[in-house]
């Protein structure tokens, strides 16, 4: 009875739903990938094995190299984007708007589009930016261009137009919500020992926005290194990913050779936010 | 409401074919019963249309529920979830691949009324006494199993067939000639540098592998035994040379779904690349010339059936063989033929259709008057005739079939690195 009543069974007990949780649809799920990735299959059914050919078939092929490596890349230019935007959004709307009412009013505005569903808002791009879209006719007529630009549609720009398009407000929210806890007399502590505009931003608020702008990270890092959508219609198929890979795969009922690759996927990004917690606690500093 | 007082056999007599009551020696199903039956379809967009649902509740009084997916979804479904659906429209080449699971059951012949009128390429292979079969998997060759609970394919008509067959056509590439201005002819069009930049290709690696495989033939880069057969070096040979012009910036994009191959030619975005015949008719129906254009090195065709899940039994059972003989009486046959497709049973489609869309669409004479759509769009105007000319003329130019190889697998991964590429 004592250790009923005791505090480790209590801590047990509240943390026992969401323990549940977790394992019956995020650990199980992830296990029953692990096993499937060593199976083979043949046309249509898969058959239990206990096989590296998956793994050897994804890091013997060059496309597999390829692919992760453009992957990384469109993670890593729309991070960079998304950071700008983001971070530049956030401060304004932390440090210049003053009442309240209308810094919550503008981020709400931010916030309006994802009240669609990504899928339509990114391919709204699509007859906008073709070859006879209005981004070209515009330029067209403006007499700026006088041969439409292929470039804008089904390439890396497009691509990346999306994913920045998709993806910037996920870096807005924490850093927004990270610059609002920043008390503001360490701002005028500085200004009062003499500190410019710019020494305040790079010597007190970049690094007391360090939380958000982790967070922001994981989010786009994750959402663009997991995505297969976007690449597939704004590159007209023209250009992959891993996610793509993948949908492949399980498009053409290759499970096994899919679970391998999401399994080497899942450890890349798990790795990649493990380097990036090196440099910031978040815990700490939330 | 009527109808309910009626027994099954009254209703068809009533109905739509009264010979075909005297095939069934089912026991009489009341109305209202199969009022309530619900049979569940899939298959691909092309026939799963809500007309031929609505049309069904109207002549049978059962409900049909229409589910459209790509083709590879179709596959994966009718092979690994054989509960999920009681009716498959699917491709020939699926049923290859499905038919050995199990997850299907044989169909008694003796029980389909027009069995006798179905064009012969699903019955012997030939369209006339005096055709060749082309390669690939022709539909007659995966059409028949041994018998009830039988998992292969024989090559006679053994009474047992594995799809019914409904729809058909032949493929080919389709062009905006507005914007090329200059006759097209070959296959291997579709790779010239004039386009770069302009071409597409679908992207359906066993109905895309085919594609390149024309136009590698006509190119003259690689001569097949077996284009729908093809062996490892044969496949890594023409997705090598996809991959090259891929690189070189041949394609604009690659399309997976109907309506995406549609967007793509009517924007002006492609100029040539494979494409489906309705694709076609849905372009022109914008008022946006596009031919689906007749090539020297011909045709690649298809063909679609639907096959009954072996989870249905008894009344459902008979409701589904109630529904295919409904198919293949002419109705939907009509319908799918306006739209350029071409019926299993041409002999009761025209009976569904005008003298003029007849002629248009089967015997490739010039319209008289506008040809419309079912959906009521214009096609043509007085004076023009099909792209390609009459129906012998079409099927009887196939150069190969979709087909799915011993290589699948292989050219599969093959496939993913060309997309990837």
């Amino acid at each position: 009875m004592s250790f009923l009543k005791s505090e480790t069974a209590r801590a047990w007990a509240l943390a026992s739903p969401l323990v549940l949780v977790l394992l019956a649809f995020l650990v199980l799920p992830i296990i029953w990938i692990l096993v499937l990735s060593f199976w083979r299959a043949t046309e249509f059914a898969m058959v239990p094995d206990f096989s590296f050919e998956n793994y050897a078939y994804l890091f013997g092929s060059t496309v597999t190299w390829q692919v992760f490596l453009s992957t990384f890349r469109y993670a890593l230019i729309t991070w960079v984007l998304t950071l700008l935007i983001g971070f530049t959004v956030a401060y304004y709307l932390a440090f210049h708007i003053r009442s309240s009412t209308v810094q919550m009013a503008l981020f709400l505005l931010c916030t309006v589009p994802f009240l669609t569903s990504n899928i339509i808002r990114m391919i709204s791009w699509i007859p906008f930016l073709g070859r006879n879209g209005l981004a070209n006719q515009a330029l067209l007529s403006m007499g700026v261009i006088d041969q439409p630009l292929e470039w804008l549609l089904y390439s890396d720009f497009s691509v990346i137009l999306a994913f920045v398009h998709l993806n910037t407000l996920f870096m807005i929210t924490p850093i927004f919500n990270t610059m609002m806890r920043i008390d503001r007399s360490l701002i005028e502590a500085a200004r009062d020992q003499g500190a410019g505009g710019w020494q305040i931003l790079t010597n007190v608020i970049i690094p007391l926005s360090k939380p958000g702008i982790m967070i922001g990270t994981i989010f786009v890092l994750a959402l663009v290194m997991g995505d297969f959508v976007t690449v597939r219609f704004m590159s007209g198929s023209q250009r992959s990913n891993v996610g793509r890979l993948i949908s492949n795969d399980v498009g053409l009922l290759q499970y096994p050779s899919a679970a391998a690759t999401s399994i080497v996927l899942l450890c890349t990004v798990l790795i990649l936010i493990g380097l990036l917690m090196r440099f910031v606690n978040i815990r700490k500093e939330l | 409401m009527s109808k309910m007082r009626y027994s099954r056999r009254s209703l068809l007599k009533t109905g739509v074919a009264a010979a075909a009551a005297s095939a069934f020696p089912a026991p009489m199903i009341w109305a209202q019963e199969i009022k309530d039956i619900t049979l569940r379809q899939f298959g691909t967009g092309v026939s799963n249309l809500n007309e031929v649902g609505q049309k069904v509740k109207e002549d049978l009084g059962f409900t049909l529920e229409m589910t459209a997916l790509d083709s590879d979804s179709v596959t994966q479904r009718a092979a690994t979830q054989p509960d999920s659906f009681d009716i498959a429209d699917i491709e020939y080449w699926i049923c290859k691949k499905v038919w050995p699971t199990g997850n299907l059951q044989a169909m008694d012949t003796s029980k389909i009324k027009n069995y006798d009128k179905i064009v012969g390429i699903f019955r012997s292979g030939k369209l006339t006494p005096e055709s060749v079969i082309a390669q690939g998997t022709a539909p007659h060759t995966v059409g028949f199993t041994s018998g009830p609970g039988g998992k292969d394919f024989v090559a006679e008509e053994s009474g047992w067939m594995t799809l019914i067959p409904t729809i058909y056509n032949a493929d080919t590439l389709g062009i905006r000639p507005d914007l090329i201005g200059r006759p097209i002819e070959s296959w291997t069009e579709l790779l010239n540098p004039e386009f770069k930049g302009k071409a597409s290709i679908l992207d359906i690696s066993s109905i895309g592998i085919m594609d390149m495989a024309m136009v590698c033939e006509a190119m003259g880069e690689i001569k097949y035994a077996d284009k729908g057969n093809m062996t490892k070096e044969e496949i890594d040979k023409t997705i090598g040379i996809f991959t090259e012009a891929k690189k070189a910036g041949q394609f604009r994009a690659f399309w997976k779904s109907f309506d995406e191959s549609v967007n793509l030619m009517a924007s002006g975005e492609v100029v040539i690349q494979s494409m489906w015949s309705p694709a076609v008719t849905a372009v022109k129906s914008r008022g946006i010339p596009c031919v689906f254009q007749a090539l020297k090195e011909g045709y690649r065709s298809w063909g679609g059936g639907l096959g009954l899940s072996k989870s249905l039994t008894g009344i459902e059972l008979d409701a589904a063989y109630e529904y295919i003989n409904w198919y293949l009486s002419g109705w939907v046959g009509g319908f799918l033929m306006r739209q350029g497709y071409y019926s299993a049973v041409p002999d009761t489609s025209k009976e569904f259709m005008t003298a003029d869309e007849w002629g248009y669409w089967f015997e490739g004479k010039p319209a008289a008057g506008d040809i419309t759509s079912p959906f009521g769009d214009k096609l043509a105007g007085a004076g023009d005739t099909r792209d390609g000319g009459n129906f012998y003329e079409r099927m009887g130019r196939v150069a190969c079939w979709n087909s799915v190889m011993d290589e699948n697998q292989y050219m599969v991964r093959k496939w993913n690195e060309f997309i990837a590429a």
